[in-house]
């Protein structure tokens, strides 16, 4: 589903965000992408999303070559992804409802369907009641309920989701990571960057670790070792 | 294929819901807007509706252009009649008199001064004549007509009133490029105010085009509810710059219609008030697709 080849990604004047990375991740996997801030977790999330692009070695996200990939066609590789964003991107002017449907306007689902599978997205984060609140009134865990529920709503194939459980409250962070879990068990691939190790200790994810953007340790996979 | 149409359907219909959402959020700032725009567009349109009403009143007082054509004097009956049929029979030709020598010397003879004068001469000096309207009435085609005439047989004398006909022409061909020029250039206007309420509303909505793109929207799907607005805006600007013709218009009808031989103001053609309709539509649309290309590709 998701293949690193030998990726290296730098930034200007010249800190190395990640460094020769490579590993793979199987259909239907949760792996959790951990490391201190700095380490090339959001840098290695935005590659996958085709946000930035690597400068050398290969991203292969469902068999596109990342680098490779024409700009026009980026939008179509992200509409079978799913993006928790670290800030959230939450449309402060538009209801609970209105958030979660915009994957579905941009795909063009017809107004019925698209209605149906917001509230289930809504039912299933735990916010079917609060559709018409605007985000501004929704705790910080809701907040994070309703991301996830705006990067579920398209169904897509790969879920990515850039510290998800910062600042949450332990119990609102184990929550999001059962919600987490229960994509994975219903196929979704799941990919977390997250420098916290608490929430994600009872689930035992397969876990890559990142320090100065290189893979430190996967203890569970043996695809890639530093 | 159906499920792509129907998607095109939804997203455009979402686009236009949004654009007309936009302009119903804040009504007054939108009458406003729409109403000066209105205002500039019904300078033009009302020009051409002007320019439309002089022409019908020019034809109403029989200014049309005419031909006169004077058969030889020798010319026998038969010849006359046949230059009569076919010039009846002419393509281009709207209306034939025909004006008998007889009656032009008893119109003569009427007239006080001249009654003396025809008195001594020994036969009729004047010719058998027509009196021509042709179907097109532009000098050029006058002149085509008159050296096409002037080469049938018998016939000594074509004339026509080109000298008039030439100042009218070029008086509303004046009149025309003016309207043009006054059209084009608030046009361009309504371009200018589209695109920078584009511009306005595009960086207003930046987070949102932001993460629209994020989430997998295309350029062309951030950008249709734009057009949408921009065309939105230029189609209303259009009715009220019709409405305020139509207002004007029916405001001085009353007045003008009291004065002979003007007859009553006729409003706006059909065909005038879609192109009216049309040119706004396409001026907002050209304004929000300027700013749409300049503000995307700034922000890609």
């Amino acid at each position: 589903m998701i293949r690193f080849e030998q990726v290296s990604r730098r930034y200007p004047p010249d800190i190395a965000a990640l460094l020769d990375l490579s590993f793979e991740i199987g259909a239907g996997e949760l792996v959790l992408v951990s490391g201190r801030s700095g380490a090339g977790k959001t840098t290695l999330l935005k590659l996958i999303a085709a946000i930035e692009r690597p400068d050398s070695g290969k991203v292969l996200v469902c068999g596109q070559d990342i680098g490779e990939l024409k700009s026009a066609l980026i939008p179509f590789l992200r509409r079978n992804l799913g993006l928790v964003f670290q800030d959230q991107k939450l449309l402060f002017d538009r209801n609970v409802f209105e958030n979660a449907m915009l994957p579905l306007s941009i795909i063009g689902c017809p107004a019925k369907e698209a209605a149906r599978r917001v509230r289930a997205a809504l039912d299933k984060v735990g916010l079917k009641k609060r559709e018409r609140a605007l985000p501004a009134e929704l705790s910080g865990g809701e907040q994070q309920r309703l991301a996830i529920a705006r990067a579920v709503v398209h169904r897509p194939g790969i879920l990515l989701a850039d510290e998800p459980t910062t600042r949450l409250d332990p119990a609102s962070a184990t929550e999001i990571v059962t919600i987490f879990r229960d994509f994975q068990q219903a196929g979704v691939t799941v990919l977390i960057a997250s420098h916290e190790q608490a929430p994600f200790a009872a689930r035992s994810p397969r876990r890559l670790l990142l320090e100065r953007g290189t893979l430190l340790a996967e203890p569970d996979s043996g695809l890639s070792r530093p | 294929m159906i499920a792509a149409l129907q998607a095109l359907l939804t997203r455009n219909v979402h686009a236009l819901n949004w654009a007309l959402r936009r302009l119903a959020a804040a009504p007054l700032a939108s009458l406003i807007s729409l109403l000066a725009i209105g205002i500039a567009l019904a300078l033009p349109a009302g020009g051409q509706m002007l320019l439309g009403n002089t022409l019908r009143i020019a034809e109403s007082f029989g200014v049309r252009p005419q031909i006169s054509l004077f058969l030889a004097a020798d010319t026998d009956r038969r010849t006359a009649e046949a230059t009569g049929a076919r010039l009846k029979n002419h393509l281009r030709v709207r209306e034939v008199r025909f004006v008998p020598r007889g009656e032009t010397l008893k119109r003569f003879q009427a007239r006080e001064g001249l009654a003396e004068v025809i008195a001594v001469l020994s036969n009729n000096p004047f010719p058998d004549a027509f009196v021509i309207t042709p179907r097109d009435d532009g000098p050029a085609a006058l002149e085509q007509l008159r050296d096409e005439f002037s080469r049938w047989p018998k016939v000594e004398h074509v004339q026509l009133d080109s000298d008039w006909v030439r100042r009218l022409d070029d008086l509303l061909r004046l009149a025309r490029a003016g309207v043009a020029l006054l059209a084009v250039l608030l046009g361009l206007g309504l371009v200018a105010t589209t695109y920078t309420t584009i511009r306005l509303e595009m960086l207003a909505r930046r987070a949102e085009i932001e993460l629209s793109r994020l989430l997998g929207a295309t350029d062309v799907y951030i950008g249709r509810p734009y057009l949408y607005l921009g065309a939105l805006q230029g189609l209303l600007s259009g009715l009220a710059a019709w409405l305020i013709v139509l207002a004007g218009t029916l405001a001085v009808r009353g007045p003008l219609g009291e004065l002979p031989g003007l007859g009553s103001l006729q409003l706006l053609s059909a065909q005038d008030s879609l192109i009216l309709m049309g040119f706004a539509t396409a001026m907002g649309w050209l304004g929000a697709a300027l700013s749409l290309f300049r503000q995307l590709r700034n922000t890609s």
